[in-house]
């Protein structure tokens, strides 16, 4: 049963707000707060149960599953982090007997730091639901064609939306990512309405569809773009060119995938899912729990699911949580945009790139330690450029000697990350030196809004 | 019999070649030949120089990425077809050629070629018994 209200603070616009699942998505916090109460004591204990990773930790700390009452009790649980999720790899977190287990999704990245995140059947059912609310939210209806352009395979964007667009009953397109001719032919062709993939590349979309003169072909109403950050501005962009309304989708494969928290009508703060996932921002120097409305690190801890539940998983992402009443009429949390990292992990082009890893190519390709990462977004497409100083061994009299060498780190380079970076060689002792910390991170796509 | 090339590693950048041959001029460093490969990013100064230890030497010291080549530099008369006879001899014995450049010395009618190919010793020993002149590094003083 759709639930009606009355918004008039967008654009004038009366706007019919509906629900995939209005009992959770609406309920009074009261009863958000004795379901995560409820699903956290047996989520523990489960844990507790299962994972002697995790057990050694709260051990460690002098907590037993007893001492878990309620969710106030949550800031007792030790912590997890990446370095947990490279140390346990690839079985130690997992809760549940590998039989029960029907999915795999991965991060891209080295052994070291990708994430392989387990599903049990039912996991995918709540990953999937909370895929499905996004689409809702953002206009999306049974009589909908929702065209799924984020990469399909290990990574989550792809299945995550295509199994939500399946849940709440729209005819699905699974295009994956690329061939854009053929994305936009199948767009006019098959009247997509509902675009789903990263914001970069609806922004590219746009531009395509507006230099083919197809703009009135077609259908599109919505768009849902995650998995990098974008700016206000570049969503002013897309709506623009595509002629849609733009909602933002946040996740972590860690936590699940796309859907962890999403955007609704107001469009002031992603909510986030409650009823499966609790949210404390902390400092991320002191691991304090912060009060709501302040700055920190953001921490999920996974109350449902089964396979590959983590408890207080800190994401290095920079936000700020809002319990205000939010005008859509959903009461769960809402978390802003991420704001940066506590950590120096860049999103580029959707996937997530660690200085540490360029590091290890160079160094494995005989090039010296100092370099410098520079991203930039050109057209709405981010570009990642690597310069490295020369070295006399690398250095030959001959172009295609040094266009070899600059290709094997290139490929060294792609299939370390899993995106193209551009190598720049530059003259020996030309990157600055600092004394302290190294600056070898120059971003100029000012992705964060503060 | 060969020269000894040094190349350097020079970034694309405005002013960059010429602080490079103030370096060279402040060390009184005399250049035979020039020549530079270029790419968007960056270009390959090669150059034949008499003292090539000393060059080095100096652009080491200086932060430059350099090193040395062993190059063959061919002398011949000034005149049409020279270079053409050269470079048939290399084509009809399968010698690849990298890369070539060309100088004048002080004596009259002569030029000389500088050429960067694949196996020094296999194509120095046709051009010989093809009776080309080649000249060494000592022989650069007289040129």
């Amino acid at each position: 049963m759709p639930v009606i209200l009355n918004n008039d603070r967008e654009r004038n616009l009366k706007l019919m707000e509906n629900y995939f699942q209005p009992e959770v998505e609406c309920a009074s916090r009261e009863e958000i707060k004795a379901l995560q109460s409820e699903r956290l004591v047996k989520q523990v204990k489960h844990v507790y149960d299962n994972v002697p990773y995790y057990r050694k930790k709260m051990e460690e700390k002098g907590v037993t599953p007893e001492d878990i009452k309620s969710i106030d009790d949550l800031h007792k649980l030790p912590f997890l982090t990446k370095d947990d999720l490279r140390e346990a790899y690839p079985y130690g977190l997992v809760a549940t007997p590998l039989e029960d287990c029907v999915r795999i999704q991965s991060t891209s990245g080295t052994t070291g730091r990708r994430v392989v995140a387990f599903y049990t059947q039912d996991d995918l059912d709540i990953w999937e639901n909370c895929c499905a609310r996004a689409i809702v939210a953002a206009g999306g209806t049974k009589s909908d064609v929702v065209h799924v352009s984020y990469g399909y395979g290990l990574f989550t964007g792809g299945p995550g939306l295509n199994g939500g667009s399946h849940k709440m009953g729209a005819l699905t397109l699974p295009m994956s990512s690329g061939n854009t001719d053929r994305q936009i032919q199948f767009m006019c062709d098959l009247g997509s309405t509902i675009l789903c993939c990263t914001p970069s590349y609806a922004a590219y979309l746009g531009e395509t569809i507006t230099e083919k003169g197809l703009k009135d072909e077609i259908k599109l109403k919505a768009g849902i773009f995650g998995a990098e950050a974008w700016t206000e501005e570049m969503r002013h962009d897309i709506e623009n060119t595509l002629g849609i309304k733009a909602y933002d989708i946040y996740g972590l494969t860690e936590i699940s995938g796309p859907g962890v928290a999403f955007e609704c009508s107001a469009q002031t703060g992603m909510h986030i899912n409650e009823d499966h996932f609790i949210a404390e921002v902390i400092n991320p120097k002191t691991g304090e729990v912060l009060p709501d409305g302040e700055k920190g690190e953001l921490v999920f801890t996974s109350i449902t699911k089964k396979a590959f539940p983590l408890l207080r998983y800190r994401t290095k992402d920079i936000c700020i949580l809002s319990r205000e009443k939010c005008s859509c009429g959903r009461t769960h949390v809402k978390m802003t945009k991420p704001m940066g990292r506590s950590d120096d992990m860049l999103i580029i082009k959707g996937v997530n790139v660690f200085p540490s890893q360029i590091e290890t190519v160079l160094l494995n390709q005989g090039y010296p330690a100092n370099y410098q990462i520079i991203v930039t977004r050109e057209n709405n497409s981010d570009q990642l450029e690597v310069q490295v100083e020369m070295t006399a061994e690398m250095f030959s009299d001959t172009i295609s000697k040094v266009e070899a060498n600059e290709k094997a780190l290139i490929s060294a380079l792609k299939s370390m990350l899993g995106i193209y970076a551009k190598v720049k060689l530059v003259a020996p002792k030309t990157i600055a030196r600092s004394e302290g910390k190294a600056v070898r991170i120059i971003d100029k796509r000012n992705l964060y809004q503060n | 019999m060969n020269v000894k090339q040094i190349s350097v590693f020079v970034e694309n950048e405005a002013g960059n070649l010429a602080d490079l041959t103030k370096l060279l001029s402040e060390n009184n460093i005399d250049m035979r030949a020039l020549s530079i490969a270029d790419t968007k990013d960056f270009g390959i100064l090669r150059i034949i120089v008499d003292d090539s230890y000393k060059t080095a030497c100096v652009l080491k010291d200086a932060g430059y990425v350099c090193n040395i080549t062993p190059v063959l530099a061919v002398e011949m008369s000034d005149e049409p077809g020279s270079l053409n006879k050269i470079l048939m001899i290399l084509g009809e014995n399968k010698l690849n050629l990298e890369y070539t450049y060309a100088f004048n010395g002080r004596k009259e009618g002569r030029a000389y070629m500088i050429l960067r190919v694949d196996e020094n010793e296999k194509t120095i020993d046709i051009l010989a018994k093809n009776g080309v002149k080649m000249i060494g590094q000592d022989d650069l003083k007289e040129l």
